[in-house]
């Protein structure tokens, strides 16, 4: 098993970064992703790679945690379904604009999984895996009776938010941009972050925790300080997700089937790879759509995510990317 | 002489059992200290004393000077004490040169990371693992895994090194490069407290040695005196190979 490897720290000098093949070809996703649906103005194309950038962001960020560190975040989605509710509610009922409202929730959010993070990540293994989940369910719980929020209804935008957008139907497209640039920042971050000393930290944490203390790694700020970064875009797709339906309510911010999803994506492509993440969750949106749509399949994706979660473990522990390393060993130099 | 390191008084209890007891000793600027003890004397408890692994219950630990009881291991890295575990601990993932540039960045002089992987280069080519840089630490030999932890430990550029049994499990000819290897540390100017079995190798790297048993100081003194000292002697009775060693490494 090598995919938890860093290669970049082999050769004593990076090239800059213009200079790495890595950052064109992320160039080249997030241009393709943003001109494909422009071409013929096709809506049915954009709603499709919207998901699939929401499900690359929350993989990468997912990846800082899972990959890297080796902390088993159960509840990642939390910090989306967090991030929709306050850029929901400050648009809502206090009449931010988007522009702030998102950023804000992303800040609130990041200071949030902070604090928690501090608190939940002296916890290991399994049990760090359960008090994820336990902090999803009690933020849903929270938000299913905190009367700001709308209780279990949800809040509900009205129409008129988008009009500084320029409309609902421009503000679609909008949002959609907004969504391929925080995607295209989850890359840059997974990538910047794994190639840097903090990212190093983190593997060494992930590889054996206790030595990583006594070669001097400060653990526990590390840990919770990746914990906090791995919140901050996911938030922000929150709340411009959720913007985007002007509707939010407690099962679908805090859906627990989307963070396994999420979990089996990362495994798909490969953790701790930044390419794998986002291969993984390209191919993972495409299988849902086709299972979605199916006649006989109807809502049957969470079963089939489950297998193949249980084949990967068992078969495939590298995922793609870690099949595709150890097939053609040069990929790694070109590849994150 | 300075001290590097001053044990004082310190006290360590596992529920009812005292693990070590009123342990005092000093390590000077540039001098190899051996630990030696039966088994179960309490040594690594020392060690895991001394960097912070386990808090003292009792006693202080002090580095160059500064009060360093309780600290966590990470701060303890950071001040200059570097170690090696028992049975090693390598980032199995990671490259040799990795695992080495690790302990660079996060050591003393909390390198930067193109500056830490010049000196883990350094480090990984002087313990003899040039041919090694990319292998991945979990395929390495035993042997060559014991001089990746001494390599990863060096790497922080400490003041003072823990060594925890680094020659066990070693066959005659890797226990000399090793053995080798540890002089060339002294040679750079780093003081080494060193936990060992093989009496001869111990006894003929120590500048002192502490005498541990059941967490008690027994003796102290140069491997000489250790030697000939008669409670060292009836400490390692039962054992009487270990015994004639002591006085074959006098």
């Amino acid at each position: 098993m090598n995919n938890g490897r860093t290669d970049s720290v082999v050769g004593d000098r990076p090239p800059p970064l213009l200079g790495r093949p890595f950052f064109w070809i992320v160039a080249l996703v997030i241009g393709a992703f943003a001109i494909a649906p422009l071409v013929g103005a096709n809506v049915e194309l954009r709603e499709r790679l919207l998901l699939a950038a929401v499900y690359i962001t929350l993989a990468s960020n997912l990846n800082l945690m899972l990959g890297y560190a080796g902390y088993i975040n159960f509840g990642s989605i939390v910090f989306f379904g967090l991030g929709g509710y306050i850029c929901v509610y400050l648009i809502g009922a206090r009449e931010w604009p988007l522009a702030a409202a998102a950023p804000a929730a992303g800040l609130a959010v990041s200071l949030m999984a902070l604090i928690f993070g501090l608190g939940i990540l002296r916890l290991r293994g399994a049990f760090f895996a359960l008090a994820t989940i336990g902090i999803n369910e009690g933020v849903q719980a929270f938000a299913a009776n905190f009367e700001p929020w709308g209780g279990s209804a949800g809040l509900y935008l009205p129409m008129q938010v988008f009009a500084p957008l320029g409309g609902p139907m421009r503000a679609l497209w909008v949002i959609y941009f907004f969504l391929i640039a925080v995607m295209g920042f989850s890359l840059y971050l997974s990538y910047a972050v794994k190639t840097s000393k903090f990212g190093l930290g983190l593997i060494a944490i992930g590889q054996n925790e206790d030595a990583a203390a006594v070669l001097g790694v400060p653990t526990a700020l590390y840990k919770a300080l990746a914990y906090s970064l791995s919140a901050f875009l996911p938030a922000l797709a929150g709340g411009l997700y959720f913007f985007k339906s002007a509707f939010i309510q407690p099962t679908d911010a805090f859906d627990l089937g989307l963070s396994t999803e999420v979990m089996v994506i990362v495994m798909l492509g490969g953790r701790g790879t930044v390419t794998g993440a986002a291969i993984g969750a390209y191919l993972y949106e495409e299988l849902r759509g086709s299972l979605l749509t199916s006649q006989t399949f109807a809502n049957f994706q969470l079963v089939v995510s489950g297998l193949l979660l249980l084949l990967i473990v068992l078969f495939a522990p590298g995922g793609l990317m870690g099949w595709l390393y150890s097939r053609w060993p040069r990929t790694r130099e070109a590849l994150e | 002489m300075t001290a590097v390191l001053e044990i004082d008084g310190v006290n360590k209890n596992f529920g009812g059992l005292r693990a070590v007891n009123q342990l005092s000793f000093v390590v000077h600027e540039r001098e190899i200290l051996g630990l030696i003890g039966p088994n179960g004397a309490g040594k690594s408890t020392v060690f895991n004393l001394i960097n912070g692994v386990f808090t003292p219950d009792g006693g202080r630990v002090k580095f160059c000077g500064i009060d360093v009881t309780g600290q966590a291991p990470f701060r303890v890295a950071r001040h200059g004490i570097a170690r090696t575990h028992q049975i090693v601990q390598p980032l199995a993932e990671l490259t040799v040169l990795e695992n080495c540039t690790v302990g660079a960045c996060f050591g003393r002089e909390n390198l930067p990371l193109v500056r830490a992987r010049a000196a883990a280069r350094e480090v990984a080519v002087f313990v003899g693992l040039e041919d090694r840089l990319a292998t991945p630490a979990a395929q390495l030999t035993i042997a060559a895994k014991k001089r990746l932890e001494l390599a990863r430990a060096l790497a922080a550029r400490p003041l003072l090194l823990l060594l925890d049994e680094v020659l066990a499990g070693l066959n005659p000819t890797e226990i000399e490069r090793m053995v080798e290897v540890i002089r060339g540390i002294r040679g750079r100017g780093i003081a080494i407290l060193i936990i060992e079995h093989l009496m001869q190798a111990i006894m003929g790297l120590s500048d002192r040695v502490v005498v541990l048993n059941s967490g008690q100081k027994l003796a102290e003194g140069t491997p000489a005196e250790i030697a000939a000292n008669p409670a060292v002697v009836e400490a390692y009775l039962g054992d009487p190979a270990l015994a004639t060693a002591l006085h074959g490494g006098a």
